[in-house]
């Protein structure tokens, strides 16, 4: 069977300087991956990458059946409605939430449904409302995103992504703005979908996390993947100096 | 195609603003109704030759009021008189608002060299007043050196200026001339002289000096095409003049003279005859001299705020009103043009903002209203007042909304992408309601400012609260009294708009 998740020799630069470089792995289907690396290696734009916020110069990205191509000079076939399709199966969980806070957490969670899928309101209403209630905001439906806590924010987040019943969830360091007694609740949401076979691409530094659930480590450096595997190896027994190194200085 | 859409979701908004314009426009077409003589003169611009009426301000009584009048009788047609700003009487004719042009028109090479005109139906020259203690000034060349005042675009003030060696001050309106005479602003006023019997003469701190200066004739402006019509008001004209209604209308205003009695014709007469008394004259004195006591100051302050209320304030608030609908609409698609559109579009956008801008109002209002007939586009005046008030608003506002759309995070646009929604989806769902909170304040202020810019369409014939005010003040002699109570006016009207923001920002801010 087929990856889900197909990303070949990717490469990225931001004018002179170099953000990837020649980036390739796979993800299966249900799994769970985490890229760690040090801070400014190119994980965030490695993930943005995936649909399409950030856009490589070149290299494939394949999701499911939606391939994004570009050739070198930036340039793709039928860009946007790739671009679009890609999003549609895809799911983004940012470090800032991102929530909309002119819209109730409910209103939130509905807008895409309704706009993107032509789903009538009454049914995208009590379909949001299904996953806000799966991430314990069963009482948070009418609330203004700025009446909740940072955790709770990022809880919404996750539900407003879900209702778009995406094929991979996408979270670019989901708890790194969270005082740290509200990161155990979002992490809990991330491995309960890893339970009922999500498949989930992560950015995070919360190593104990990576090592408890992570079917798969990716390990980035200076925009190079330097080493790749299941936690149990790259934890215990990192074979390159820089995972290594900045292992060290997390656990 | 995303862009396509975001441009279509912006022209959405638009389009009931437009429809709504077109309405006005036919609803406006279909009243003009032809076979009346329709002539064209400025109201504001006073005794003796038109002015509301200080019994009824909401009646234009004058000379020339009868003049038409007599004239249309003749010629078997109604009197229609069309308000329209003096300076712009010419231009005005020739954009076909009127058929006829009747306002104290001199008839000068120039004028003739873009219109026609009748034979004339009134000469005169013009007159030097002075503080009554002058001894000084008799004649045009005491005036080196000295202060002079005069009426814009005039006669006197050609040959003011032909004389030279004064420091001449060139006012719109003939009281404030004189006020400033009596005041001791000025040391001379040279002003036509049926102006000065009725506006100086009355005042007793002035008096004339000398003879009336140089000559010359009004004549009625006719389109240069159409002589067909030029032939028959010279004769109508002709007609008056020899059957004596002429003479006899100027005699109840007060100014027959010496010239006039000359080119109909009637030898024997020496120039610069005195003025006779006339009921008409003596009336309108004794409303500009005479001191009120507070209950008529007050039942005329009553008058005042009715006219205003009645003639004025609606169309300023309709005029603005719908100048800003237009403006917020158009605003908001050159905003999103500047921003997401691809290049020639987005540039475009910028010019329009730059353009509109960086040129004046006025000539933006002058260039639609009078130029674009040119071209076969003919808009009424209330219909072109809302079009330029809000063309120009527009890019203003264009700027306000760009300012208030870089303000949101990009979060957010990348959230809303995220979610797999076009551009055009998330600028119309997530990024402009939070923009528009934002601008809430200055599209607010700009409104205000626009409210009170709105006066300046008096140049394109509408008239508003301020033409009403200018119509007023010249009618009573009374610039302050008029002047506060319109200033209060714009003042509660533009409250509710303010407050309604003030809401608007709180209720909106609750979900933040």
């Amino acid at each position: 069977m087929n990856p889900l998740i197909s990303v070949s020799n990717i490469e990225k630069r931001f004018g002179e300087a170099s953000a990837l470089r020649g980036i390739s792995f796979d993800v299966e289907v249900s799994e769970l991956t985490v890229i760690i690396g040090p801070s400014g290696c190119g994980k965030s734009t490695l993930l943005r990458c995936l649909n399409g916020l950030e856009l490589f110069d070149s290299g494939r990205v394949r999701i499911g059946d939606v391939t994004l191509e570009l050739d070198a000079s930036g340039h793709g076939r039928n860009l946007n409605a790739s671009l679009r399709q890609l999003r549609e199966e895809v799911g983004m969980v940012f470090q800032s939430f991102n929530l909309f806070p002119h819209l109730t957490v409910l209103e939130n969670a509905v807008l895409a449904p309704v706009t993107v899928r032509k789903i009538d309101r009454k049914t995208a209403e009590e379909r949001a409302s299904d996953f806000l209630k799966k991430v314990g905001l069963r009482d948070r439906m009418n609330y203004y995103p700025s009446q909740l806590s940072g955790g709770q924010q990022q809880r919404a987040a996750i539900a407003r992504a879900l209702t778009m019943s995406p094929k991979v969830m996408l979270y670019d360091e989901p708890t790194s703005a969270l005082d740290p007694g509200l990161v155990g609740e979002v992490l809990s949401i991330m491995r309960q979908l890893d339970d009922e076979g999500m498949t989930q691409v992560v950015v995070t530094h919360e190593m104990n996390f990576a090592r408890d659930v992570a079917d798969k480590v990716l390990v980035l450096a200076d925009g190079e993947l330097i080493e790749a595997g299941p936690p149990e190896l790259i934890f215990s027994d990192p074979r390159d100096p820089r995972t290594r190194n900045f292992l060290q200085r997390y656990l | 195609m995303k862009k396509i859409r975001s441009a279509l979701d912006s022209l959405q908004l638009l389009f009931p603003a437009l429809s709504l314009l077109i309405f006005l426009q036919a609803v406006v077409s279909a009243q003009q109704v032809r076979p009346d003589l329709r002539w064209g003169g400025d109201a504001e611009g006073g005794a003796p030759y038109l002015m509301p009426d200080p019994q009824n301000p909401r009646q234009i009584i004058g000379f020339e009021i009868d003049l038409m009048e007599a004239l249309a009788g003749r010629m078997g047609r109604r009197s229609v008189f069309v308000q329209n700003q003096w300076d712009g009487l010419i231009p005005g004719l020739q954009r076909g608002n009127y058929d006829l042009a009747v306002n104290g028109l001199e008839i000068t090479p120039d004028r003739r060299e873009q219109v026609a005109f009748s034979i004339p139906y009134y000469a005169c020259g013009e007159q030097l007043s002075v503080r009554v203690e002058e001894k000084s000034i008799s004649r045009l060349a005491d005036l080196k050196g000295k202060v002079v005042g005069t009426l814009k675009y005039s006669l006197a003030q050609r040959i003011l200026e032909r004389e030279g060696g004064m420091e001449i001050r060139s006012y719109e309106n003939q009281n404030n001339a004189y006020d400033d005479l009596a005041i001791g602003r000025l040391s001379a006023v040279l002003m036509d002289w049926p102006i000065a019997v009725y506006y100086s003469q009355p005042n007793p701190k002035l008096k004339f000096t000398g003879p009336s200066i140089e000559y010359m004739e009004y004549g009625i402006a006719v389109r240069k095409d159409d002589a067909e019509l030029l032939r028959q008001v010279n004769q109508g004209l002709t007609e008056l003049i020899n059957s004596g209604d002429l003479r006899r209308i100027y005699e109840k205003w007060g100014i027959w003279n010496g010239e006039t009695e000359k080119i109909f014709s009637m030898p024997g007469a020496a120039p610069g005859a005195s003025p006779q008394r006339s009921e008409a004259l003596e009336r309108f004195a004794s409303t500009i001299t005479k001191q009120l006591t507070w209950n008529e100051r007050l039942r005329r302050y009553a008058g005042y705020l009715r006219l205003m209320l009645v003639q004025g304030a609606p169309m300023t608030l309709l005029i603005s009103v719908l100048g800003m609908a237009l403006a917020i609409a158009l605003g908001l698609l050159l905003a999103l043009t500047n921003l997401y559109a691809p290049q020639p579009f987005a540039w475009l956008a910028r010019a329009y903002v730059e353009l509109f801008r960086g040129t004046p109002l006025l000539i933006q209002l002058y260039l639609i209203f009078y130029g674009l007939p040119n071209i076969g586009i003919k808009l009424s005046p209330l219909v072109a007042a809302i079009i330029g008030l809000g063309l120009n608003y527009a890019a203003y506002e264009a700027e306000n909304y760009r300012a208030g759309i870089q303000a949101i995070p990009r979060g957010q646009m990348e959230a809303a992408l995220s979610l797999g929604m076009t551009r055009g989806q998330s600028l119309r769902h997530v990024i402009v309601p939070q923009a528009m909170r934002l601008v809430i304040p200055p599209v607010t202020n700009d409104f205000i400012a626009l409210f009170k810019d709105s006066s300046i369409v008096s140049v394109i014939t509408m008239v508003e609260l301020t033409k009403v005010y200018g119509q007023l003040a010249s009618t009573y002699y009374d610039y302050i009294g008029a002047g506060l109570i319109a200033a209060a006016i714009y003042f509660l009207m533009g409250l509710p708009f303010v407050r309604l923001a003030r809401w608007a920002e709180t209720r909106m801010a609750t979900s933040h």
